[in-house]
């Protein structure tokens, strides 16, 4: 049982989250006894990759689904329905388009009974916080991006929360506007004139979390486990430019690349992973193989590469950079190390030689290091009209994933397979076929011309 | 088009002309409704005393107002209905497994075929007053519109996007103000669309309901419906046209002066965040804008409004996020699908049993071939009617011009109803010496051509322009154009308009297989007829066989044709 402190907000105590899998086929585990506490003036980031719960975890906490395992306290208080202590600002703004901004402000005092002039009055002070001012009556389809999170946040603020909580809040906005607004919250955090005691803030930028967090709390995916924690002991406003900034986000950007590396400073707890057994166990990370090789032409001519300049570079969220790097790795085309991507000569040739050489090479690989397409070769193999129906594949991945983690899994493992030429698909039909020897192919394509 | 000053011109005026014309607007309409609804309380003993309808056109004006009155009677309770049934349809998971079936079902059964069991029903109901064939004649329209909008709006409840349902639980929204901040809200404009259509379809069964004859009994109410069948009986040309012209301009007016300001309206409650490239236009929503007083009132009734907000938000707390424990929600669902199997078994049985000791189960094989030429009927319809209006649909499709211009158009013509043309195509028939055989299929046709018209030019207009571009680029042409590029690009808007006139089709088989000019009846072999002649007869047990027959009919089609069409549309042919 852990014991409470007297500044600690909310706490997550050993929380377990499971879904069911379709057609009884037992659980997938999100969360695994996660333990989290939010204490008064600190902002903490919750920081993973996708698959690791993060956003589950936010839910949690604020009451929106309820945990498998465990409880969350809310003021000392167990959590039984919607925690009231929490505001919340979205990913996708959540704005109901039919109302106005002052309406959309109001719409939470609204449901807690507060009179209509008193309403009037705080929503028009949370609007004039977040420099909305003369926007009042405009509809949120007027506002752009950055506007429209501006009235989530006066939302949020005009509760006066005592946790304000943030679901990727800048992620869906362009990068000059996150980062303006982004920098504005800061400063308001700063000036200790912010209308919430803390903040938890789920993200899956590294260097976001290190610029506003107190304390960067890391999450490892399959299932979602905390890995660790760092502080960031920097002096408020976080300097970008300071050379500790830059070492924080490489540490971080190597321990998110490394999933084995034990991430020192507070460690709260740890669990092995379950050993796999089925290939199909072993998720496959989601990248094209024109993004793989994509990636490798542009690290070829340095040979090694920063992973902050490379996504800074490419203009990609880590989100949609890991999965390529994470394959590429697989492959054995490149390693990673200390936050820094390097090329191997395999992964060169690659990425320079003809597209049929690269397609020979990409097999070899893929044969080598992907148990799964070895093994849906095999069963291919097996059968004598060398063709299987899509679903029998399925149903083995989704013994292991949800659903719809299945599907993608199941599309990464075509498009891999189309392009090394171990096996095609055809939609319509939603079979698996081995290829054709190529010699009746051009016999054919010869009678046809 | 805009016919009338702008909002900007009216606003100069101090108290303006907007405000003169709301007043005006708003008296004609009080003294109108109070005029019509006298009329509903006459007294009414059949046989003896039956109202009579007049031909002169004079009357014209009064009878059309009855019959609309009655149709916003249905658009009404239609709506009550809607809400009530959607909401726990979509909010109670047991509730979800019954209701969601049987509207399927009830979505498929011949409405006209329910006349003669409501009909009888009502005028016991209220003894000695018209109210009973009222409600009857509201009722028959109520069941057209209502199964539609029911289903819409259940549609629109279960995909309110799932941040904004976080969002409502996590500020403890009530479940009032869910209701009426978030789910209705979000419903609305489907809601609206569908009811316009419905309400299009609703003057089709206005005319049908009107003038009855139910187990050997004449029944007429005073409306536009009677008078056409006074007409016919008369062989009364003129008065057909001018009923023909009256209930055009009823359509004109009501889609002018309710529909197009409520769906200029409810363009706010559109999901998207930005901004709608073309938003609709209505002068009526325009005047009500700019005009003072309906701003005035509001202002007058907010503190009102507010309280009975805050008192309705009390009643109802907001649902709880935790759900209780599954393991036994599941011992309670199982003694629940017991239930319901031993209903529905019970009612198939009981339903056997009634046809077998009254008609024998051969007539169930005579219903089924009747079926079956119905059946047949509906599908040249369908195939003729796709072969003439798909291409004619597609060129207007493709000119964006022509099909702005022209979709209000074939939108009043989907909500004509096909009835008001039957005379002159009996007459026509008649005089040809065409058999009512095939003549059946030309007036089935009449209604339910235009919803394949309808969605091939929609289907046209979303295939993009610069597939199109490619089509001309790379030279396809004449069939192969066709085969490559438009008829996958409509394909699932096809499908959509032709399960909508395949249903139809069969509910207007009931009123075009057997048709009157006069005293001549022309009389078509099929299932229509059988419904038709066993409701003036008062054969219950040939009632109950016609309309549960068709009702399979129309039910088996659906699963086994248009369902898996639709399938194939959204799987393959999606855009």
């Amino acid at each position: 049982m852990t014991v409470t402190n007297s500044t600690d907000l909310i706490t997550a105590e050993q929380i377990s989250k499971h879904f069911p899998l379709p057609d009884g086929k037992g659980e997938f585990t999100v969360l695994s006894d996660v333990s989290l506490s939010v204490k008064s003036g600190e902002v903490v980031a919750l920081l993973g990759r996708s698959g690791s719960g993060k956003s589950t975890l936010l839910r949690i906490m604020a009451g929106l689904i309820p945990p498998s395992q465990g409880q969350v306290l809310s003021n000392g208080k167990p959590l039984r329905g919607a925690n009231t202590d929490v505001a919340m600002v979205f990913q996708s703004f959540a704005l109901l388009p039919w109302l106005t901004v002052q309406e959309n402000v109001e719409l939470g005092l609204e449901a807690r009974g507060v009179k209509r002039e008193e309403r009037r009055q705080r929503a028009l002070k949370a609007i004039d916080i977040v420099g909305l001012d003369g926007f009042e009556s405009a509809y949120p389809k007027e506002l752009s991006g950055g506007m429209k999170q501006r009235v989530g946040f006066a939302r949020a603020f005009v509760l006066e929360p005592q946790v304000l909580f943030m679901d990727e809040p800048f992620s869906a906005l362009d990068v000059l506007t996150s980062e303006n607004l982004r920098g504005e919250i800061d400063d308001l955090w700063n000036a200790k004139a912010f209308p919430s005691k803390s903040i938890l803030i789920v993200t899956h930028n590294i260097e976001e979390a290190v610029f506003l967090a107190d304390r960067v709390v890391i999450l490892g995916s399959n299932p979602g486990v905390i890995r660790g924690e760092v502080v960031i002991d920097l002096p408020r406003p976080h300097d970008r430019s300071s050379p500790r900034f830059a070492s924080f986000v490489d540490y971080i950007y190597t321990v998110m690349t490394n999933p084995e590396i034990e991430v020192t400073g507070k460690v709260v707890a740890k669990t092995a992973p379950a050993a796999v057994l089925s290939p199909y166990a072993k998720a496959l990370p989601h990248a094209r193989v024109g993004g793989i090789s994509g990636l490798l032409e542009l690290i070829v001519d340095q040979g090694t590469i920063d992973i902050p300049r490379l996504s800074e570079r490419l203009q990609l969220a880590v989100d949609d950079l890991l999965p390529i790097l994470d394959a590429a790795v697989l492959l054995g085309f490149a390693e990673v190390s200390q936050g820094d991507v390097q090329i191997k000569e395999i992964g060169r040739d690659f990425a320079t030689t003809t597209i049929l050489r690269s397609k020979d090479l990409f097999r070899q690989q893929a044969l080598a290091h992907v148990p799964v397409l070895n093994s849906i070769v095999e069963t291919l193999r097996g059968k004598r009209s060398g063709s299987m129906r899509a679903d029998f594949f399925l149903d083995l991945w989704d013994e292991h994933f949800p659903h719809p983690e299945a599907e993608r899994q199941f599309a990464t493992a075509v498009d891999w397979g189309r392009y090394a030429e171990l096996f095609e698909y055809d939609a319509s039909e939603n079979r698996l076929y081995l290829p054709e020897v190529t010699a009746d192919l051009e016999n054919t394509e010869n009678q046809g011309s | 088009m805009k016919t009338f000053p702008t909002p900007e011109v009216l606003r100069r005026f101090p108290f303006g002309l907007a405000d003169i014309a709301v007043i005006l607007g708003t008296l004609a309409l009080l003294a109108l409704i109070a005029q019509l609804g006298a009329g509903t309380l006459v007294s009414f003993e059949p046989p003896n005393i039956v109202p009579t309808v007049d031909l002169d056109p004079r009357n014209l004006p009064y009878y059309a107002g009855r019959s609309t009155l009655r149709m916003f009677i249905a658009l009404f309770f239609s709506t009550v209905f809607t809400l009530v049934y959607g909401y726990l349809a979509a909010y109670s998971p047991r509730a979800e497994r019954v209701m969601i079936p049987l509207l399927d079902i009830l979505q498929s059964v011949p409405v006209l075929g329910f006349l003669s069991i409501t009909v009888t029903g009502f005028i016991a109901l209220f003894p000695g007053s018209l109210l009973g064939l009222e409600a009857a004649s509201i009722f028959a329209i109520f069941t057209s519109q209502v199964w539609n909008m029911t289903f819409s709006f259940y549609q629109s409840l279960r995909t309110v996007p799932k941040e904004l349902i976080e969002a409502a639980t996590l500020y403890q929204l009530s479940s009032w103000q869910r209701f009426t901040q978030l789910e209705l809200p979000s419903a609305m404009i489907g809601l609206l669309w569908n009811a316009m259509m419905s309400f299009g379809g609703g003057w089709f069964f206005v005319a049908a309901s009107e003038a009855i004859s139910v187990l050997n009994q004449e029944y007429t109410l005073p409306g536009i419906g009677s008078y056409v069948a006074a007409a016919i009986g008369d062989e009364n040309l003129s008065a057909l046209g001018w009923a023909l012209l009256t209930i055009a301009i009823v359509i004109v007016v009501v889609d002018q002066l309710f529909w197009r300001p409520l769906i200029a309206w409810s363009d706010k409650f559109r999901m998207e965040q930005s901004a709608a490239a073309e938003a609709p236009e209505s002068w009526v929503y325009d005047l009500l804008q700019a005009a003072r007083i309906p701003r005035m009132l509001g202002k007058l009734i907010t503190p009102g409004k507010e309280t009975l907000n805050q008192f309705l938000s009390k009643l109802t707390p907001p649902p709880a996020t935790f759900k209780p424990d599954p393991s036994q929600n599941r011992r309670g669902d199982r003694f629940f699908n017991t239930i319901l199997v031993m209903i529905i078994g019970g009612l198939i049985a009981w339903a056997l049993h009634f046809i077998s000791t009254t008609v024998g189960i051969g007539e169930v094989f005579i219903a089924f071939g009747l079926g079956i030429l119905t059946l047949l009927r509906v599908t040249v319809l369908l195939l003729l009617a796709t072969v003439i209006w798909t291409p004619i649909g597609v060129a207007i499709g493709f000119n964006p011009k022509l099909a702005r211009a022209l979709q209000p158009v074939v939108q009043f013509l989907a909500s004509f109803p096909a009835n008001f043309i039957f005379p002159f195509a009996t007459l026509f028939f008649i005089r040809s010496n065409i058999s009512i055989e095939w003549g059946s299929i030309l007036l089935m046709a009449l209604g339910a051509q235009w919803y394949i018209l309808f969605n091939s030019i929609a289907g046209a207009r979303s295939i993009p322009t610069d597939l199109r571009e490619m089509a001309d680029d790379i030279g396809l042409k004449g069939w192969q154009r066709w085969k490559k590029l438009i008829i996958p690009g409509i394909f699932s808007a096809w499908v959509t308009g032709g399960v909508t006139a395949s249903g139809g089709a069969w509910n207007a088989s009931i009123v075009s297989e057997i048709v009157t000019w006069g005293s001549t009846t022309l009389t078509a072999t099929g299932l229509g007829t059988y419904i038709a002649e066993a409701t003036s007869a008062g054969d219950w047990p040939r009632i109950t066989l016609g309309i549960s027959m068709m009702s399979l009919f129309v039910v088996g089609i659906n699963r086994l044709l248009w369902r898996r069409l639709y399938q194939l549309a959204e799987a393959k042919y999606h855009l």
